[in-house]
């Protein structure tokens, strides 16, 4: 088994202007994903907006996302699966109707 | 791969690496689960080849010959050094057997095509893994293929492999559920393939008959994995029927000669009769898919006997069956003028103008081109010009440039 972390790219403005029914609905598609694939999921959060962000490098500290995008990364699942087809066939299903989703597999470090 | 094979073997060998290279890999490929080493050991095998055969002579079955030697050879490596290989990711497959007879070896090339055609890889990508795993090109020849330097096309091919391991795209063929949209995916890799040989989209020569004759090859090692598949007897039918016009195409300048005015005696008609029959296979799948549509309407040209007899209107009929299960503009520009030549060209013009804001055709010499056509039949000169230099604009392959500049200059004076 491998596991891949699924990020959630979606429009945040979209989500900025939401209707508290289309709110509802994504938790709803949300809940009946993680019921579907509960036991392959490993984690998963959703975060907060990148206007929450702050980015650090070489120890100075600035307001805002580490890269201005009309999507923002604003959640993940981390899922395993027996391979790459199996992955993708769990990420095809994560709800993200304000944008898309990009699977990497994760890294393993051998002793 | 030799390019002028000087002796019987050396012959041998080559025709066994144009025929046999992906049965060897893939047989190589379920020992070593990880696909340089395969190749490598490949590699060595057919170098092997070379020097035994000239010695003991051409084996009755080279293709078993070389499967040995080459599963032999890994063998060896796995054993030498076995720590060294511990930790490399390993081919996600179902299961492994070490030591079969070549004859009991299941034959392994549709998962190496699966898993080289698969959509988690870059279209590019999946192009160049296919010539260098299934049809055992060396890497400075796919370079060379798509006219990229060798550095560029070797970074692509070990970026391709990469993701492949770390991925774990697997080494097997697709579920049952997967099958259609996988093959799908293989198709269109062919295709390009094709497409890419039979039109070079720049270049001195019209075609590379090198592509054109992988692409024929794959296609027919597709047929013989997947007998049944209407898509794959459908692009081997496309195929057949375009390449069969191939020595009617230029004329002894080199100079392109459309479909109108090709002398059609130079047809190949062993391919159109193959073709055709296979293209009457394909459509009785119903609905017929893409290529078999495609193969039928190149079938209506083969079986005309001029261009002046062509059936028109069934072809149009055939695109418009094309168009509704394919969206794309290309189709929707060859219906409309195919349009043209069934109901003159004032008709052919409306339905090209309909495509004039579509993006994807923007930057596509062959609306242009056709507009230049039409116009130039209806006697507006000075916009036929105009459309024939935007056509120029936007084609790189000399020969087809050389051909624009000849119906421009041929035009009257306005």
């Amino acid at each position: 088994m491998s596991e891949y972390l699924i990020l959630i790219y979606e429009a945040e403005s979209a989500y900025a202007t939401a209707s508290e029914q289309v709110m509802g609905e994504v938790m709803e598609a949300h809940n009946a994903f993680s019921e579907k694939f509960g036991s392959a999921i490993k984690g998963g959060h959703a975060l907060q907006p990148t206007l929450t962000a702050t980015s650090i490098r070489d120890a100075e500290v600035t307001d805002g996302a580490f890269a201005e995008t009309k999507e923002a990364l604003g959640g993940y699942y981390l899922v395993e699966a027996a391979d790459f087809d199996e992955a993708i066939a769990i990420a095809k299903e994560v709800p993200a109707r304000f944008g898309g989703v990009e699977v990497r597999p994760v890294m393993v470090f051998e002793e | 791969m030799p390019s002028a094979p000087a002796s019987p073997v050396a012959a041998a060998v080559a025709e066994a690496h144009r025929r046999e290279w992906a049965y060897v890999l893939a047989a190589t490929v379920r020992v070593t689960r990880d696909i340089d080493l395969a190749e490598e050991c490949v590699q060595d095998s057919y170098a092997q080849a070379l020097i035994t055969w000239e010695r003991d002579g051409i084996p009755g079955r080279p293709g078993a010959w070389l499967t040995t030697a080459s599963r032999n050879r890994a063998l060896d490596v796995l054993r030498r050094d076995q720590t060294a290989r511990k930790y490399l990711p390993l081919l996600v497959e179902e299961h492994v057997t070490e030591l079969e007879e070549p004859s009991d070896i299941p034959d392994d090339r549709l998962r190496l095509v699966f898993t080289c055609c698969h959509p988690g890889l870059a279209t590019q990508a999946q192009v160049a893994l296919t010539l260098r795993l299934v049809c055992g090109l060396t890497t400075a020849e796919v370079a060379r293929a798509f006219l990229v330097a060798e550095p560029t096309m070797a970074a692509r091919i070990t970026r391709a492999k990469k993701k492949i391991s770390t991925a774990r795209i697997p080494y097997r063929v697709p579920s049952t559920a997967d099958l259609p949209e996988r093959i799908e995916a293989v198709l269109a890799v062919v295709n390009l393939l094709y497409t890419t040989g039979h039109t070079a989209p720049t270049g001195e020569a019209l075609a590379r008959t090198d592509l054109v004759a992988r692409a024929l090859d794959l296609s027919r090692m597709l047929r013989e994995l997947l007998p049944h598949d209407p898509g794959v007897i459908g692009l081997l039918a496309l195929i057949l029927l375009t390449d069969a016009r191939r020595a009617a195409r230029t004329d002894a300048q080199g100079r392109l000669v459309l479909l109108p005015d090709q002398d059609r005696s130079l047809w190949n008609r062993q391919a159109i009769a193959e073709g055709t029959a296979l293209a009457r296979r394909a459509l009785r799948h119903h609905p017929p898919g893409k290529y078999a549509l495609m193969a039928a309407i190149a079938a209506i040209h083969s079986g005309s006997p001029s261009w002046q007899a062509t059936d028109w209107a069934q072809i149009v009929a055939l695109y418009d069956l094309l168009a509704a299960i394919w969206s794309s503009p290309v189709v929707r520009l060859n219906r409309a003028v195919a349009v043209g030549f069934a109901e003159g060209p004032l008709a052919g013009l409306a339905a090209l103008d309909k495509l004039s804001d579509e993006p994807q055709l923007a930057a596509y010499g062959y609306l242009a081109a056709a507009r230049a056509d039409f116009l130039s039949k209806l006697g507006r000169v000075h916009e036929a010009r105009t459309a024939y230099s935007e056509a120029l604009l936007l084609t790189e392959n000399a020969v087809e440039r050389d051909f624009l500049d000849q119906r421009m200059r041929s035009l009257p004076d306005s």
